[in-house]
């Protein structure tokens, strides 16, 4: 069992690979448009990445839904488990 | 080896996420026994991540289609892996916000030039840079969506895809001497990435799936996907400069 804080470690690793986010600046409540910039392509590989890294399928209609990286640990959590 | 494209080496452009038209065409043609390298564009790191969830990975080309470099080393690189080409797929198609959705009177031409030029043109300069590889003919197979029409939204998108219609048959015209064929895919609307970039494009969806007589999945590329790979196999040898209809049937009703 992958804990939030690992999958937010995760998270933090490939936001700061595809979309060159500072890993300081990743948390739970902050939202990947409007508080760290990710613009919709980036988005795009972020997701891509994160299913290979935690071995889940985030499928496009529930994208739109993680707006904030918490919504995705909780996603991914809930689809790895 | 067997399938439908045993032993075939194509080029294909346009793969972005694995729900692009270019993904499908990518997989099956792969499973039908063809040998497949990828072109990307923007983004390799995405492209080159999806291109590893092929059957079996293909290696990538860097390409811009509007710059002049990337087009005349097209042919060298694609060399270093295959030793010549049966077949491309242009899947490639872009115009400025401006352009769609609505804007169809307020888009300055500098817009309207690049969305023709990426959409468009392109389609003859791919052909064109391919043609060094494909000495014992080919098969080039590009993807519209049926530009006989005025549709909301589409807007200049619609005119660059007359255009490509139109290039189609000046390419069939070019190139049949040589024994080279062009075609294009007429698909109905599908959820890729180029379609979340058209502002308005689920105005489409819900009418397309109602009014087809054979219905219509907008999340299954694989229809289209066969139609490009049928285009680029043996069975339509005398076939050139025609646009294929794989739309559910909905081109074919009036009302």
């Amino acid at each position: 069992m992958t804990t939030r804080d690992e999958i937010t470690a995760g998270l933090s690793e490939i936001l700061e690979e595809v979309a060159g986010v500072n890993p300081d600046d990743v948390a739970e409540d902050k939202s990947f448009t409007d508080d760290l910039d990710v613009d919709s392509l980036s988005m795009v590989e972020v997701v891509v990445a994160a299913e290979e890294k935690f071995s889940v399928k985030i499928p496009d209609d529930e994208v739109q839904n993680l707006k904030t990286v918490g919504d995705a640990v909780t996603y991914i959590q809930k689809a790895s488990a | 080896m067997s399938g439908l494209l045993a032993g075939k080496r194509l080029l294909v452009t346009g793969v972005i996420t694995d729900q692009s038209i270019a993904f499908s065409v990518a997989r099956i043609a792969q499973e039908q026994g063809a040998t497949v390298v990828l072109t990307g564009f923007g983004r390799m790191s995405l492209v080159e991540r999806i291109a590893k969830r092929l059957p079996a990975e293909a290696p990538v080309i860097e390409l811009d289609v509007t710059n002049a470099e990337h087009l005349a080393g097209l042919a060298g690189k694609v060399q270093s892996t295959v030793d010549g080409l049966d077949g491309v797929v242009h899947s490639i198609a872009y115009a400025p916000q401006s352009c769609l959705g609505g804007g169809f009177l307020d888009a300055p031409w500098e817009d309207v030039a690049q969305a023709i030029q990426v959409s468009t043109y392109s389609y003859k300069s791919l052909a064109v840079a391919c043609l060094p590889l494909m000495k014992q003919g080919g098969s080039v197979v590009g993807l519209t969506f049926d530009a006989t029409k005025a549709w909301p939204v589409y807007d200049w998108m619609g005119v660059a895809k007359a255009g490509l219609e139109s290039a189609n048959r000046y390419l069939a015209l070019h190139l049949g001497k040589q024994g080279i064929r062009s075609n294009l895919v007429s698909a109905g609307p599908l959820r890729t990435m180029a379609a979340r970039s058209i502002p308005g494009f689920e105005q489409f969806e819900d009418a397309w799936a109602e009014r087809a007589p054979l219905g219509w999945s907008l999340t299954d590329q694989e229809p289209a996907a066969r139609a490009v790979l049928a285009l680029l196999s043996d069975w339509f040898p005398a076939t050139t400069g025609e646009v294929v209809h794989v739309d559910g049937g909905y081109h074919a009703l009036g009302a």
